[in-house]
């Protein structure tokens, strides 16, 4: 009588260590299929992408609807620009703007900072370049690089100020004590203490957002516009590399659409290597 | 520079964040306001979408916006689940994990244009071909193509919150379970996706959130029609793929104004689902990067 219930338990035991093992390897098959089509992924866009790489893929500007040849040099400085401008705008605006949610915190006034900034992060991007269209382009009278820079801005100040808040909040709260109790008044505590051995974070913050507006389309399709001539005048239309990806493939012509994978191949490099670059840094100031 | 004037500018900026974000809801309500005249509640029930005519319904679009939306969220959860559970229970400690992360964060930040593009060379033939065996009008794109590589790109998304939640479960609830006696399995199921249901929930709302407002592949896949789609295999348009292929060539006013109408009911259905999502996340307590 005991020993059949022994043997009873112990298969029961098998059955469920069998199940258990299943259940392994029905988790294993979907994250195998996700990195497939990740796979295949990458490997089509080098593999099609390559192809439009050449010396004047990179050197010179689009040329004319239908006429073969021609680069990108147009939309690679484009997407530079409106890049650069974005972080004159961002990185400033999101320093202060996480400065004062650590400082008021609890506040009622930070509070609802923070519900803004939050509320923005989950706007859709191609509202920014509606909102930028009746903000600036319609007074202007023109699409510019400017407006373009500032809708990519919206996307990049809530993610970039709540990831330096995070960063900030890592700072040793010694640190700041020791210099109060030095005399030093707070505000320069913030801007001479904390803020500079945060600077490793920041950084990595900023290569974040950058990363993320990189590759922004939507955005730019009512404020950028696209120009196929080289223009890094603020106040006219300037070329992107998404915007050039995006009328490429919709065109009639084989070669316009190699150019479009190739300047996808481009620009996913680029944030690649944005985001790649953050995370070998994350290493670097937390080492195990 | 004293701490005064330090806390007077802190205070300045914080009123310049928010009021920059009310004048930015001002301007999408007032700007909608001409073409809501013209249509009344017709605006957000009418099926009808004409500029010449002056008819502006944007129920089509709140129609493709939720298929698309929805089908891409049912397609990636089991995938994104059972990544964030390999992620978060099986590997959370190992190199292959940190690889696999990094593998999954990239996925991320692919441009939405360049899966546009991948869908358009893989996904819509392989579309053309099943509509070919079902019988069906053989577009390609269409709501079925745009939701297929939607749901990729919330795969990288709902996974690695599922993995963030589920590595915040308490190790000492986790060995209890172990010590009782349960498999891994037994214990995954059993107690760690049940004490993370309100973070996984809160995963899903904010995934919906993203799926809702993606544009550019959308657009460049769901077949730009300005009809009611009738079934998965429609051409039709979400409310963010209509703006991005009309908004430049609306010649008159009211025209503009109705896109911004669609704009403003795109930024009030993203804002309740991320305004939830976050809700349900702060409850939990893990913190969540995105």
């Amino acid at each position: 009588m005991e020993f059949e219930n022994q043997f009873e338990k112990s298969a029961n035991r098998t059955r469920r260590h069998r199940k258990d093992k299943f259940f392994a390897l029905s988790l294993i098959l979907p994250g195998i299929i996700v990195l497939a089509i990740l796979v295949l992924i990458l490997i089509m866009l080098v593999a099609k992408g390559v192809k439009a790489f050449n010396p004047d893929f990179f050197l010179s500007v689009q040329k004319p609807f239908g006429v073969e040849g021609g680069g990108i040099v147009n939309g690679i400085l484009g997407s530079l620009l409106i890049m650069a401008m974005a972080s004159l705008i961002s990185i400033p605006l999101s320093l202060i703007f996480s400065v004062t949610l650590i400082e008021k915190k609890d506040s009622r006034i930070a509070r609802l900072l923070e519900l803004c900034l939050s509320s923005f992060q989950g706007v859709p991007s191609i509202v920014f370049g509606v909102i930028m269209y009746s903000w600036l382009v319609v007074p202007l009278k023109s699409y510019s690089a400017l407006s373009a820079a500032i809708a990519v801005s919206f996307i990049m100040i809530p993610t970039v100020s709540a990831t330096i808040k995070e960063v900030l909040l890592l700072v040793p709260s010694s640190y700041k004590e020791a210099a109060i109790s030095l005399g030093v008044p707070r505000w320069k505590a913030m801007t001479g203490v904390i803020v500079p051995s945060a600077m490793p974070g920041i950084k990595g913050a900023v290569a974040l957002g950058l990363a993320r507006i990189a590759g922004e389309t939507a955005p730019l399709l009512f404020t950028a516009f696209g120009n196929p001539f080289l223009s890094l005048d603020p106040a006219k239309p300037v070329s992107a590399m998404p915007l050039i990806i995006y009328d490429y493939i919709k065109s009639p012509y084989a070669d316009w659409h190699q150019k479009a994978w190739g300047t996808a191949l481009l620009l996913v490099l680029m944030v690649f290597a944005l985001t790649l670059s953050i995370s070998a840094r994350q290493k670097n100031a937390h080492p195990r | 520079m004293n701490d005064r004037r330090y806390d007077s500018i802190l205070t300045g900026a914080a009123v310049a964040g928010i009021l920059l974000f009310m004048v930015f809801l001002a301007t999408l309500v007032l700007q909608s306001i001409p073409a809501i005249q013209a249509n009344g509640l017709g605006f957000v029930t009418g099926k009808e979408w004409n500029p010449v005519t002056v008819k502006f319904g944007a129920l089509p679009f709140i129609a493709g916006t939720l298929l698309t939306s929805l089908l891409a969220l049912a397609l990636s959860l089991p995938f994104s689940l059972a990544i964030g559970i390999v992620l978060g229970e099986y590997a959370s400690e190992s190199k292959i994990s940190t690889v696999a992360n990094t593998i999954v964060n990239l996925l991320a930040t692919i441009p939405s244009v360049v899966y546009g593009l991948w869908g358009l060379a893989v996904v819509v033939p392989l579309v053309r071909n099943i509509e070919l065996a079902l019988g069906v009008p053989p577009y390609g794109v269409g709501i079925a193509s745009a939701s297929l590589v939607l749901a990729i790109m919330i795969i990288p998304y709902l996974s690695s919150i599922t993995r963030e939640v589920l590595l915040n479960v308490p190790s000492s609830v986790k060995q209890g379970a172990l010590a009782l006696g349960s498999t891994r399995s037994e214990m995954i199921t059993g107690i760690a996706l049940p004490y993370v249901r309100s973070g996984i929930l809160a995963g899903v709302l904010l995934s919906l959130g993203r799926a809702l407002g993606e544009t550019m592949a959308v657009t460049m896949l769901i077949g730009n029609a300005t009809r009611m789609p009738t079934s998965i295999f429609s051409i039709g348009n979400t409310l963010a793929s209509i703006i991005a292929s009309q908004f430049n060539e609306a010649e008159s006013d009211v025209h503009r104004s109705g896109m911004i109408g669609l704009a403003l009911i795109l930024f009030m259905i993203t804002f309740i689902m991320n305004y939830l999502g976050r809700r349900v996340i702060q409850r939990t307590g893990v913190h969540h990067g995105i």
